[in-house]
């Protein structure tokens, strides 16, 4: 199988993906692709369709035109069920709030996508213990979300994201919510483990300052992609 | 900018020579443009002749002789004067990025595409300064300098992105009239 280490090619391509919501049209042909590993920053003006281009590039919509390769494998060749198994053990969301689970403790938040994928409790835990503490939150396991300062929330959120080890993360706005410190360290903490676990990073933003933190650029204007997409 | 000032605030924290000033100037302002020895010493010498610094023996550290130069309590009031008076808020501001925009509109040019040109520009040396301030080892001064930049880089982006925007506006404006 084709595990897109192998083919020189990105390890996933968005291409020519149109997408409308009623009648707005928010993507009109956008060509994107994400090398394993890389960082990339998908910047443009509000309504420029950034996270609709996320949402189809992970898979949670499927496009109205267009394809969406991750790993050799066509998303839209691919069953609800084999979707829902690849979103769940390759791909790894953050937004800009309101992802954990009020209920949950943080440590909690961190372990559920390992239980959900058939881990023990007690070894999720500790898999968890070990996120918080590469994202700097450790001694906040028993802290529900609503007991944390944004930063320290959004650091669990990252944790929860990679505690998988996915080989795709997707950061709709990470920092949209904070003020420039506390966003400072989010992105730090994303970057440094992006690149010690080599898991690439889509980087949602419109802040010129969060996509700096990318090793590459592509902006979004009116649903097209410029400059850097593949040739169409 | 006041080099006088900021040779005066560095010997505030100690007794120092020219060549140790130029360093710890050049390790302060790592964005900024490197001191010249020339204006070091010549800075000095009127620094003395107004009473704001002086003469406080030599140093010679293994090397050649040196002369170490410390701040006199007129130095002191001077400095802290300096340092409290607030700056204009920049009353004229212009630039070359901001006189090529308008020029281009002028002379029916393609002010849009310098734009895009220049933002990649723009963002390239962002990344590079984001990379410098978050390095390992990035010490205090490293990080508030290249935040100084990168704030001042964004203020140009941002001006430049509403402008792009504007021009698009404009042209549609044209075209229709």
């Amino acid at each position: 199988m084709n595990n897109g280490d192998n083919a020189a090619g990105p390890l996933l391509t968005g291409r020519r993906l149109v997408k409308a919501h009623g009648r707005t049209e928010a993507l009109r042909g956008a060509t994107v692709t994400l090398d394993a590993g890389e960082i990339l920053a998908v910047t443009g003006p509000s309504g420029s369709g950034k996270s609709t281009l996320a949402h189809c590039l992970s898979g949670i919509t499927r496009p109205d035109a267009g394809s969406v390769t991750y790993a050799g494998q066509r998303l839209e060749d691919l069953t609800e069920k084999r979707l829902s198994e690849l979103r769940r053990t390759e791909f790894g969301v953050v937004f800009q709030f309101g992802q954990l689970i009020p209920e949950l403790t943080a440590a909690d938040n961190v372990a559920l996508p390992l239980m959900l994928a058939g881990a023990g409790r007690a070894g999720a835990r500790a898999a968890a213990g070990e996120w918080l503490e590469r994202f700097g939150v450790r001694g906040q396991e028993e802290s529900r979300p609503g007991e944390m300062s944004g930063g320290q929330a959004q650091r669990v959120a990252l944790a929860r994201a990679l505690v998988t080890g996915p080989r795709v993360v997707f950061a709709d706005e990470p920092t949209g919510a904070l003020d420039s410190l506390a966003g400072e360290q989010v992105m730090t903490a994303l970057v440094h483990t992006a690149r010690e676990t080599g898991t690439a990073v889509l980087l949602i933003t419109h802040d010129a300052q969060v996509a700096a933190y990318a090793d590459r650029e592509v902006r979004l204007c009116d649903g097209v992609a410029t400059p850097q997409g593949v040739a169409a | 900018m006041s080099t006088r000032h900021i040779l005066l605030g560095l010997l505030a924290s100690g007794p120092s020579h020219g060549y140790d000033l130029k360093r710890r100037h050049d390790a302060r302002f790592p964005q900024a443009r490197p001191l010249a020895y020339g204006q070091v010493y010549t800075t000095l010498q009127r620094l003395v002749r107004d009473g704001l610094a002086e003469v406080g023996g030599t140093d010679s550290d293994g090397g050649p002789e040196r002369t170490v130069y410390r701040v006199t309590d007129d130095g002191a009031r001077e400095l802290s004067q300096w340092a409290g008076e607030i700056a204009p808020p920049a009353p004229f501001v212009t630039n070359e990025i901001f006189a090529k925009v308008v020029v281009s509109i002028l002379s029916d040019g393609d002010p849009a595409g310098y734009l895009r040109a220049q933002r990649a520009a723009h963002m390239e040396r962002m990344r590079e300064l984001t990379a410098v301030k978050t390095a390992g080892d990035a010490d205090l001064a490293t990080v508030l300098s290249a935040d100084f930049a990168l704030n001042h880089l964004d203020a140009d982006l941002r001006w430049m992105t509403t402008t792009a925007a504007r021009l698009t506006t404009l042209t549609a404006e044209v075209d229709t009239a």
